[in-house]
């Protein structure tokens, strides 16, 4: 996902490199309150684990490619977020420099594709909600994969987005996005697994090393619900800030169909496509993701606000069915 | 050769090259480092059909390469590594973009050759311009650039730290992934079961290793930062600093009008194309 020179404008670069800039700031004001010497030798050295670790083919089994690790969400599960941001830096600056894995210039973007969405959301809004209370080998592989999807995934939009507003690829963004974030599910998925896997090592060896486990019981100050609130605040902000953006670019299949046809949208005609037509009108409150006979971006935004709150819907449903068919089989174990 | 042995290769080569006692290895860091990045600013601010104007930055790194003594090989390895991505990313552009830009006899070119070219030129010049860099700069000299551009100590200490404690581990890699494979021959990669203690194993070494590097840190007077001054220690008489300020003056004025100034079609002009 390492992202070349080649792929950013002078102006995107320079705004990831801020905003990345600015969260290297935080997190070295954040590990100077924690004021522990031992840090820094220790972070280094992780930070050459991590980047041997990547060189590690580890063969997916029925597949014949391979993965490997996910640096971020590993490193920080052990070290905590901050330590793990500035490490992530160190390693992503030598991978650019010595290996041509990145450029120079793209660094903003790849620290924050890459190192902010692993070592912040992975550890403070994954794991440590996980670790609530304490740990065991089935939540930290369940905190792993969904660690390492969910940041992957954050990290594959990032690079989409980023690559839109420099302006280097003719690709549209529906069409670029389609072939970015199933990729990356996979790859999530993989080093999830991966990653799980040396982190239940390490609890089964050396619990104490691992971060942010509180004792059964022990309320930590990332809860289920506030893990959620802040989510659904996210997935609010990212609705219907991206909307804005999907409402002034066509969709692919829209694009091509402009392309050849000269129109946007084909007209169909015929009974049948005039049945379907009125069910969906009926059905669909929110049709073209904006609200019926509105064009303004008002209503695009709004459209995005609501989905994303359906999709939580959704995602919240399957996550108490889940927990209702576990709570069964835990109860018919017992 | 397996990929941690090229690695640690290739790590081992560019800090040789580094340290070679070459004017331009003596130019001070910060200087290389700011063109470097002037370069990389210029080359993508190009608009995507102006190929002919982006050639001209090959100046520079051209320039780098012979007076630094620099071999055109190695640095064509390290752009294997970005190509496939920048030829992907780009690779849709004739597809999309179709309206014709010029003829060559009677091949059409369209726009979206152009800026595919374009892309992949920028991709060429910002890898060459990174490897200029750092095959002419050893890494406590970038170090100490960063702490002049007041990056924080904790991240310039973690990465010198970083950079010094890779070689060791990726040998250490090298060694138990060469175990295993040696006890499972017919596998290409570590099988899953292996996954988490191969991996887990070679980690909690790394974090001894931690532990043995903090202690004897610690009885050489370390409190949690390397004092200011240490980056400096290496670089102690090393840098020309009149040449430096001349050559950053002389790059900078030079790729700036090659920037501005559209070089390659003047001198297509002069020559009547």
């Amino acid at each position: 996902m390492h992202m070349a020179d080649a792929l950013v404008s002078p102006a995107v670069a320079g705004t990831m490199a801020v905003l990345s800039g600015a969260a290297a700031v935080y997190s070295v004001k954040k590990l100077r309150e924690e004021d522990d010497p031992k840090r820094i030798p220790v972070m280094g050295v992780m930070g050459a684990f991590v980047f041997a670790a990547q060189m590690i083919n580890f063969t997916i089994p029925g597949t014949g490619s391979s993965g490997h690790i996910c640096g971020g969400f590993l490193i920080s599960a052990l070290a905590g977020p901050y330590a793990g941001f500035l490490t992530m830096i160190g390693v992503l600056l030598i991978q650019c420099l010595f290996f041509a894995d990145g450029g120079l210039l793209a660094l903003g973007c790849n620290v924050w594709n890459m190192a902010f969405y692993g070592c912040f959301i992975g550890a403070l809004l994954v794991w440590k909600p996980f670790m609530r209370k304490g740990a065991t080998k089935a939540r930290i592989m369940a905190a792993s994969i969904i660690g390492c999807i969910v940041t992957l995934q954050l990290g594959a939009f990032s690079v989409t987005v980023e690559t839109l507003l420099s302006g280097i690829t003719e690709l549209p963004f529906g069409v670029f996005l389609a072939a970015m974030q199933p990729i990356h599910l996979a790859i999530g998925l993989v080093e999830g697994i991966i990653t799980g896997a040396v982190l239940v090592f390490v609890q089964d060896a050396r619990p104490e090393l691992l971060w942010g486990v509180e004792d059964e019981g022990r309320e930590g100050r990332f809860t289920l619900k506030k893990t959620l609130v802040i989510l659904a605040a996210a997935a609010a902000v990212i609705g219907g800030a991206v909307s804005l953006i999907a409402s002034a670019l066509p969709d692919g299949l829209e694009w091509a169909i402009g392309r050849v046809a000269g129109v946007e949208e084909l007209e169909a005609a015929g009974s049948v496509y005039e049945s379907a037509s009125s069910i969906q009108e009926k059905l669909s409150f929110l049709p073209d993701y904006a609200f019926k006979g509105s064009e303004s971006a008002a209503g695009t935004t709004v459209s995005g606000i609501v989905g994303a709150a359906l999709v939580l819907a959704l995602c919240v449903c399957l996550c108490y069915i889940l927990r209702l068919f576990m709570n069964r089989r835990t109860n018919e174990q017992n | 050769m397996s990929r941690i042995e090229k690695a640690v290769f290739e790590l081992n080569s560019i800090e040789d090259l580094s340290r070679q006692n070459r004017w331009v290895n003596r130019l001070h860091p910060s200087v290389k480092l700011l063109l470097t990045l002037l370069l990389a600013v210029l080359a993508v601010s190009f608009d995507k059909y102006n190929l002919p104007g982006l050639l001209g930055l090959f100046v520079y790194p051209l320039f780098v390469f012979i007076a630094g003594g620099l071999r055109f090989k190695d640095a064509l390895r390290r752009l294997w590594i970005v190509l496939p991505l920048v030829v992907v990313t780009g690779i849709t552009n004739p597809f999309f973009d179709r309206q014709v830009q010029f003829y060559i006899g009677n091949f059409a070119v369209t726009g979206g050759m152009v800026s595919m070219a374009t892309l992949i030129v920028k991709g060429i010049l910002c890898v060459l311009g990174a490897y200029i860099l750092i095959a002419t700069t050893p890494i406590e000299g970038i170090c100490r650039s960063l702490r002049a551009f007041r990056v924080p100590k904790t991240i310039v200490t973690v990465i010198l730290l970083i950079y010094r404690y890779v070689t060791v581990l990726l040998q250490e890699a090298d060694r138990v992934t060469n175990a295993y494979l040696l006890r499972a021959p017919s596998e290409k990669g570590i099988g899953i079961r292996a996954w988490g203690p191969l991996a887990g194993g070679l980690l909690l070494r790394s974090m001894d290793r931690a532990q043995v590097l903090y202690e004897s840190m610690q009885l050489r007077g370390f409190d949690g930062e390397f004092p200011e001054g240490l980056h400096a220690l290496f670089y102690e008489g090393r840098d020309n600093r009149r040449l430096s300020i001349i050559y950053f003056a002389v790059w900078a004025v030079i790729l700036v009008l090659l920037r501005i100034v559209p070089v390659a079609g003047i001198v297509g002009s002069v020559f009547g194309i």
